[in-house]
């Protein structure tokens, strides 16, 4: 197990030319993956290209009507946003649901996004928020949306040299808001059983105009669920509107049997997580009339 | 594999050392500057026996490859006190018997310490979701949290202009 | 709690002082297994096998010698070839040959992550890429894990019988325990009421913190030390010896501070293979443990599968009582059987009981002790079924429980009766606790259970030397996990009536005391503690007699009050000598002043304790959260209060993980899936309630400060405690653990 090269370049043009020179190099974010993976020797890069230095790479700012984060923000710094956090508060409480402080103080969503796990925290929310991300390669950059870039466990769909540099989210006014739930045994430093992603934009009188659901940990990737999105638009979120987005919610479960939980119960989670997470992202549209 | 040459802070002292590129910040703090009081409990980032401040925020030094400390100011538990004077957390550790086996403690001290510099008035349930990545087996937590809630109350009662 | 004839005013026993090496503690100084480091020391690694079980046919071990900066490879074939034989020094019995073909497998590797071979390098990077490699060739063999399935009659054997030896069909049982009285099944006919029931669980482990870590160091003159951190260096001492036949005197044995034992620590894993891989590059070695080395190939406790019957008369007196369990064994025989058969029901008078239980081999990593070894898995199930029995009785629980408990002068399962117990009193303040009559929120239950553990004494050394100032210093051999320290030094301060500051308590190495049998059974406060007390009065004795000598006085008109030597009669009387002045001028009175106490302690009682635990359940998601939490303990009489406090929440803290989350996970392939914390779940600060604890004291008689073991017994309680108060929310009977959400929920709305 020889070690890696370490390169910290200072610019995003730097880095993919240290990535796309090398097939099995790697980029570092935040590490709370990729050292753990190369500690237990599950994978041997043959670099590591440590992505902090790049001084766009990190923060949250506004450019227009966007949020852009950048790739190697720590979890934990999004809390710093006052704006994001009011537009986005499901996308930030997902991020910091990741691990404990230490790993929050660490891991980014991008590295969340790019280890391709199925039950991974942030990507549900974003997903649900319709966020997109723009990847940088030897091609040059390139948005994509953020549910097109994993593709099974352990997979994305990033080309060789390609990295993700920031994520965007529109800037949004008010009776929209977000949410996430996961469900997992202990409290806290847990893997999620089951996610559930929910984005919500009500009208003046609360009718649900436009909403979101995706799923983590119940298929290969994460699940936007257009049936169960549409079976609220146009209600007042009613019972039985609920009833019908549970439905859409259960049916798109294609979960396995696994150490963190069986089939059964998280398809059944997949539904009681869905309601309440729609419950919750409606109340703070709600609120912010 | 050539080694790389890393300046750094630690604890307050400009420190340069050699690592290996895959060296965890936690090799190196151990094997090569001698500062084993940042503990391996699992190397995974799961137990925060190895809490270190990178640039004053709380990490496990276990996920820090150590060659990302160039540039970087690093705090562990043996900065904590300042020369023969105990930090108040590390104080009500004592004083409360927040400890017994002593393994985890470093990583819990540096945490709460953490805690403390940004909430001066945290809450039981603050408390127990800040420390929740740090592991405890012998003690239940009942008395690291009461510690912790006490050196608060001691840090806010210092910071009073009487 | 006691009578005003037993009530002792104490100087120390009761207090809270700092802990001796908190400092040391609180400032990262302290030194454990994985801290030390010896001059020219090589890094050591061991290969671990990735079968379950499997024979081994051949190991190449060239390519790893020839590596750049390798200096020695080990195998099993390096430790030499042993006669079985049992040895007590750890907690229950071992056969060396198992320790032996533990710590580097033969022929066999029995279980995934079964060492295999060892390599030590001028680097840890060279050390575990030589361990790559080495090339083992494995003829795979069926495997078996379950109890049951390793029970059947076409299970491979994971030992093979001796040759030549012609008794019954071999099995894959290691160990038989069986005991009772009466006529069971005629008292389950007449009884009012009966309850039946089938409890399981896997295994758990002890969870430590701290993974096992050594250095070893052998000289060409034969003469060795090891500096590590365990339960026990007497221990490691004796075992590395007999592992490697060779003198004990020969090994010296350094502790180490240990980051967490719980019954863990109590056996060698890498000592003997450092010492190899020492003697072979002629340079210290050390040899470390990664967390998933902690899990796949350190002791777990034993997961069981137990049927329970119970039967009562209609006013609530139990009649019978049938217990019948399978525990695992693992890879190599294990002890928990014998305690799981005497702790099953022995609090509680039945006329009329069957209590048996087997040790089932499998390929498992070895059963080691957990924290009241072989009670918790019982207690689940016997505490369940009283509480089950109670509703059908239509019975207060606690009611129940205090009209069937023991008291002093019954007989317990072993038939000898039972001493000075606590157990009446324990439910007595818990009736009386304002906990047990508080109201519960919406989806809300209380539970309630108890139970005991046996406690042990036996052999301690201590020493105590009075320093030329007068100050002191007791110097034990027993490891200090918890705070023993502080114990040790607040006893010999009351016996010496000197401030607490002026005693220190230290560990000494295997060289520099006596014989001490390992940290375990809750016995260090109880029978290093008594030795330390009987080291102190000799100390006062010596110091009267010095005192007396220097006065010219007779011995009797001398006395030890308040910290001095008094001269109580004659000429002098009313003159005064300080430990100072009387060592200050130790010289020209005899010599120095030091005592050693060496004794084997005997009359520790049991502890008992009882819980009640309120839980609240998410009747959609099946989460369990434990939202208080209260313990009640008889400890004889706490040393120092805030151990004891701490050592109660501690067991609970154990036992609500083992009760809600705690498991192993193996797949069909027989390799563990879940060796690491993250996948493990033992319970987070943010999982826990405060933990109220209620330290009942009946004092033990036979310990000068009436001292009873405080450690284990805590964790006996909570896995029933937990179950009942889920039953008491849910309506629901778990009787599999863990009750973690999907299994709660599986309960609650009959998934698959």
């Amino acid at each position: 197990m020889p070690s890696p090269a370490f390169h910290a370049p200072d610019t995003v043009e730097g880095a993919v030319a240290l990535l796309s020179g090398d097939p099995t190099a790697r980029p570092l974010s935040g590490g709370t993956d990729l050292i753990v993976q190369m500690r237990s020797g599950r994978i041997a890069p043959s670099a590591v290209v440590d992505l902090k230095r790049i001084a766009s790479l990190s923060g949250v700012r506004r450019e227009g009507d966007a949020f852009v984060i950048g790739a190697a923000t720590p979890c934990t710094a999004l809390k710093n946003d006052a704006d994001l956090c009011a537009a986005w508060p499901g996308v930030v409480e997902a991020a910091n649901l990741i691990g404990s402080v230490q790993v929050r103080n660490r891991a980014t969503m991008a590295g969340n996004l790019c280890n391709a796990s199925p039950a991974a925290d942030s990507v549900p929310a974003l997903v649900a928020a319709g966020a997109s991300c723009v990847v940088a390669g030897p091609a040059g950059m390139r948005e994509v949306a953020v549910q097109d870039i994993p593709v099974s466990p352990g997979r994305t769909s990033l080309a060789s040299g390609e990295f993700v540099v920031e994520f965007r989210l529109p800037v949004r006014g008010t009776r929209a808001a977000d949410a996430y739930l996961r469900s997992i045994p202990r409290t806290e430093m847990d893997i999620a059983v089951v996610g559930v992603g929910a984005n919500i934009e009500l009208d003046a009188d609360g009718t649900c105009t436009a909403a979101s659901i995706a799923l983590g940990a119940v298929a290969p990737t994460v699940v936007l669920v257009e049936a169960a999105g549409a079976a609220l638009v146009g209600t007042r979120l009613e019972d039985d509107a609920l009833a019908s987005m549970v439905e859409a919610v259960t049916a798109a479960c294609a979960p396995i049997d696994d150490k963190r939980g069986t089939v059964a119960y998280r398809k059944a989670m997949a539904g009681v997580l869905a309601k309440r997470t729609v419950q919750i992202a409606a109340q703070r549209a709600g609120a912010k009339a | 594999m050539n080694r790389i040459h890393v300046n750094s802070t630690v604890n307050g002292d400009a420190t340069q050392f050699l690592c290996d590129p895959g060296a965890s910040l936690l090799d190196v703090l151990r094997d090569t500057l001698h500062l084993t009081g940042s503990k391996e409990g699992c190397g995974s980032g799961d137990c925060g026996a190895c809490t270190v401040e990178l640039d004053g925020e709380m990490v496990c030094s276990c996920l820090v490859l150590a060659a990302e400390a160039e540039g970087r100011t690093v705090a562990t538990i043996e900065g904590v006190a300042e020369g023969s004077v105990l930090h108040p957390v590390q104080q009500k550790f004592l004083e409360h018997a927040a400890l017994q086996c002593g393994f985890c403690t470093p990583g819990f001290i540096v945490a709460a310490k953490s805690l403390l510099d940004r909430n001066p008035n945290p809450t039981e349930t603050e408390v127990r979701y800040w420390l929740a990545g740090n592991l405890c087996r012998c003690t239940g937590y009942d008395k690291i949290v009461r510690a912790v809630m006490d050196a608060a109350a001691e840090l806010r009662q210092e910071r009073t202009p009487a | 709690m006691n009578a005003p004839d037993k009530i002792q005013t104490f100087r120390h026993v009761g207090t809270r002082p700092v802990r001796p090496d908190g400092v040391d503690k609180v400032t990262g100084k302290a030194l454990y297994g994985t801290d030390f480091k010896a001059p020219g020391m090589l890094w050591g690694a061991i290969l671990r096998s990735p079968h379950p079980h499997a024979r081994i046919v051949s190991i190449d071990t060239r390519a790893a010698e020839k590596l750049s900066g390798v200096k020695a490879v080990a195998t099993g074939k390096d430790l030499p070839t042993l006669e079985s034989l049992v040895m007590h020094v750890g907690e229950g019995a071992s056969d060396i040959v198992d320790i032996s073909h533990n710590c580097l497998a033969f022929d066999k590797v029995l279980y995934e992550g079964h060492a295999v071979a060892a390599v030590a390098a001028i680097t840890p990077e060279i050390a575990r890429e030589a361990a790559a490699l080495i090339a083992v060739d494995y003829e795979v063999l069926p495997h078996v894990l379950g109890l049951d399935e390793a029970l059947a009659d076409d299970a491979p054997l994971i030992r093979e019988p001796a040759e030549g030896r012609s008794e019954e069909k071999p099995s894959n049982v290691a160990m038989e325990v069986t005991m009772g009285k009466g006529d069971v099944e005629a008292a389950l006919a007449g009884a009012a009421a009966v309850v039946k029931g089938h409890y399981t669980m896997e295994p758990v482990h002890q969870g430590y913190i701290e993974p096992h870590a050594c250095v070893a160091s052998w000289n060409a003159d034969g003469q060795a030390q090891i500096w590590c951190s365990s339960q026990g260096h007497f221990m490691i001492r004796s075992l590395t010896a007999s592992v490697l036949a060779m003198a004990q005197s020969d090994i010296r044995v350094m502790p180490l501070e240990i980051g967490g034992g719980f019954g863990g620590k109590t056996t060698v894993y890498l000592e003997p293979v450092a010492m190899i891989l020492s003697r072979k590059s002629g340079r210290p070695v050390r040899l470390g443990m990664s967390r998933e080395d902690v899990f796949r190939a350190t002791g777990p406790a034993p997961g069981a599968v137990i049927d329970v019957r119970l039967g009562a008369e209609a006013d609530g007196t139990l009649v019978a009582a049938e217990v019948i369990f399978k525990y695992h064994s693992g890879a190599f025989a294990a002890n928990d059987a014998g305690a799981g058969v005497a702790s099953a029901v022995g609090h509680y008078r039945i006329a009329n009981t069957r209590l048996s239980g087997i040790q089932v081999l499998c390929n498992r990593p070895a059963a080691k002790a957990y924290r009241s070894p072989g009670a918790p898995q019982v207690n689940f199930a016997v505490e369940s079924a009283i509480d089950e029995l109670a509703i059908k009785l239509g019975m207060d629980p606690l009611e129940l429980r205090l009209r069937n408990a023991a008291r002093p002068g019954d007989l317990q399962t072993s038939g000898l009766p039972w001493g000075e117990i606590g157990w009446v009193q324990c439910l007595e303040a818990a009736k009386a606790h304002p906990h047990w009559s508080a109201p519960l929120g919406p989806n809300q239950g209380r539970g309630i259970a108890g139970g005991y553990w046996g406690n042990f004494g036996g052999p301690s050394t201590v020493n105590l030397s009075v320093a030329e100032d007068g100050t002191f210093t007791v110097a034990t051999g027993s490891p200090d996990i918890g705070g023993s320290r502080a114990s040790m030094a607040i006893m010999a301060a009351e016996v010496l009536e000197v401030p607490y500051e002026q005693v220190r308590c230290i560990v000494a190495d295997t060289a520099s005391i006596g014989v001490s049998f390992v940290t375990v059974g809750s016995r260090t406060t109880f029978a290093t503690g008594m030795a330390t007390v009987e080291a102190a009065r000799d100390v006062k004795r010596l110091m009267c007699e010095r005192a007396a000598r220097t006065w010219q006085v007779a011995d009797e008109n001398v006395e030890w009050r308040e910290g001095h030597a008094v001269c109580i009669a004659g000429e002098k009387q009313g003159e005064k000598m300080s430990a100072a002045q009387i060592a200050g001028s130790s010289l020209h009175s005899g010599g120095p002043i030091a005592v050693t106490s060496a004794l084997s302690a005997k009359g520790w009682l049991p502890g008992f304790g009882f819980h009640i635990c309120d839980v609240e359940v998410d009747p959609e998601t099946g989460h369990v959260a434990v939202v208080r939490y209260t313990a009640v303990q008889d400890v004889g009489r706490a040393i120092h209060a805030d151990y004891v406090e701490g050592q109660i929440q501690g067991g609970v803290a154990q036992g609500i993980g083992w009760a809600l989350n705690e498991t192993y996970i193996y797949n069909k392939d027989g390799k563990l899936e879940n060796p690491g914390f993250l996948d493990y779940r033992m319970p987070v600060a943010s999982d826990m309630p405060m933990i109220d604890t209620v330290m009942v004291e009946v004092p033990n008689p036979e310990h000068p400060y009436g001292v009873k073991g405080v450690g284990e017994v805590p964790i006996v309680p909570p896995l029933a405690a937990v179950a009942n108060a889920v039953h008491a929310a849910t309506g629901k009977r778990m009787r599999s653990l863990p009750m973690s959400p999907d299994k709660v929920h599986a309960a609650l709305h009959g998934d698959r």
